[in-house]
């Protein structure tokens, strides 16, 4: 077996807000139907949870689910774990129109820490993080690419990107968190 | 500044989250049809200064693909509804004929 590393191997930067890139993280995207049984059977038993509410999370000891679209989920889940419970997923959803792929070496997960967490999203994506409530998630932009994020903890925003554009996030996320730049006015 | 509210996930996206996709409610002319219908579907649409439907897609978030009435003159957004419908919603139509009685209908 090759010897899996994440986009930036856990790369951080000190601003006003720490930014970090959270190594390798089990990520399962499961397309279908919300109301079919079969799909919210499999959902409890790869992530102990149920279908969350229209742009919610939903966590359980054994895993979070979020709210991707009306007809997407991302089941968040240990790394190593995540090929084989797709594919017990899968297995689930032989007869039924869903869909079950492991995309956790597709993406890189960021977190950023601090008192201005939101005021860095804030500086980049058209979304009033004022409002913005705890277990809240939202797909939009950063700059130019398409991203996900969700209030993690009080001061810990937790964000989802392509892979691909890692090291472009890492880098606007740097400058938006960089010492002096504090605007002040979201807390 | 375009603000749309999605009707998939509820947000309300501004311009820079969406992909414009044109005129909406058009009729798809493909193999087999007359030459007259097929050019009107590629080529003939109704750019009016008023009232206008659109294709619009939640590109930069849950992804959807939805419609949406406004203004092209104003930019007043009248209102957005599923993609999964052939014609605009008739509560739409009457609150768009009440706001611009002279709006010929969207036909």
């Amino acid at each position: 077996m090759s010897n899996a590393v994440s986009a930036l191997e856990g790369a951080s930067y000190q601003g006003f807000a720490q930014v970090r890139e959270m190594g390798l993280q089990g990520m399962i995207t499961l397309r279908g139907d919300f109301d079919n049984a079969i799909f919210k059977k499999t959902l409890k038993l790869i992530s102990g949870c149920n279908v969350p509410a229209l742009r919610e999370l939903n966590h359980s000891k054994s895993g979070t689910v979020v709210w991707m679209s009306p007809d997407e989920l991302l089941v968040l889940c240990a790394y190593d774990k995540a090929q084989v419970v797709t594919e017990k997923a899968v297995k689930q959803f032989a007869k039924t129109h869903s869909m079950a792929v492991n995309v956790s070496d597709a993406r890189a997960v960021f977190t950023i820490t601090g008192n201005g967490a939101r005021e860095v999203i804030a500086k980049l994506a058209p979304v009033d993080m004022a409002a913005f409530k705890k277990n809240e998630i939202r797909r939009t932009r950063l700059a130019q690419v398409p991203a996900a994020f969700w209030v993690s903890d009080d001061d810990q925003i937790t964000i989802v990107v392509f892979r691909s554009v890692a090291q472009y996030v890492f880098d606007l996320l740097k400058t938006a968190a960089a010492k002096g730049g504090e605007v002040g006015f979201i807390y | 500044m375009l603000i749309f509210e999605c009707p998939y996930c509820g947000v309300k996206a501004e311009e820079t989250e969406l992909h414009a996709g044109g005129e909406a409610h058009l009729t798809r002319h493909g193999a087999g049809a007359s030459d007259d219908d097929l050019k009107s579907y590629l080529f003939m649409r109704k750019n009016p200064k008023g009232v206008h439907f659109e294709r619009w897609q939640h590109a930069n978030g849950c992804g959807k693909w939805f419609h949406a009435a406004r203004c092209t003159m104003t930019l007043e957004v009248f209102g957005t509804y599923s993609a999964q419908t052939f014609e605009p919603p008739a509560e739409l139509v009457k609150k768009i004929k009440k706001k611009r009685p002279d709006w010929e209908g969207w036909t």
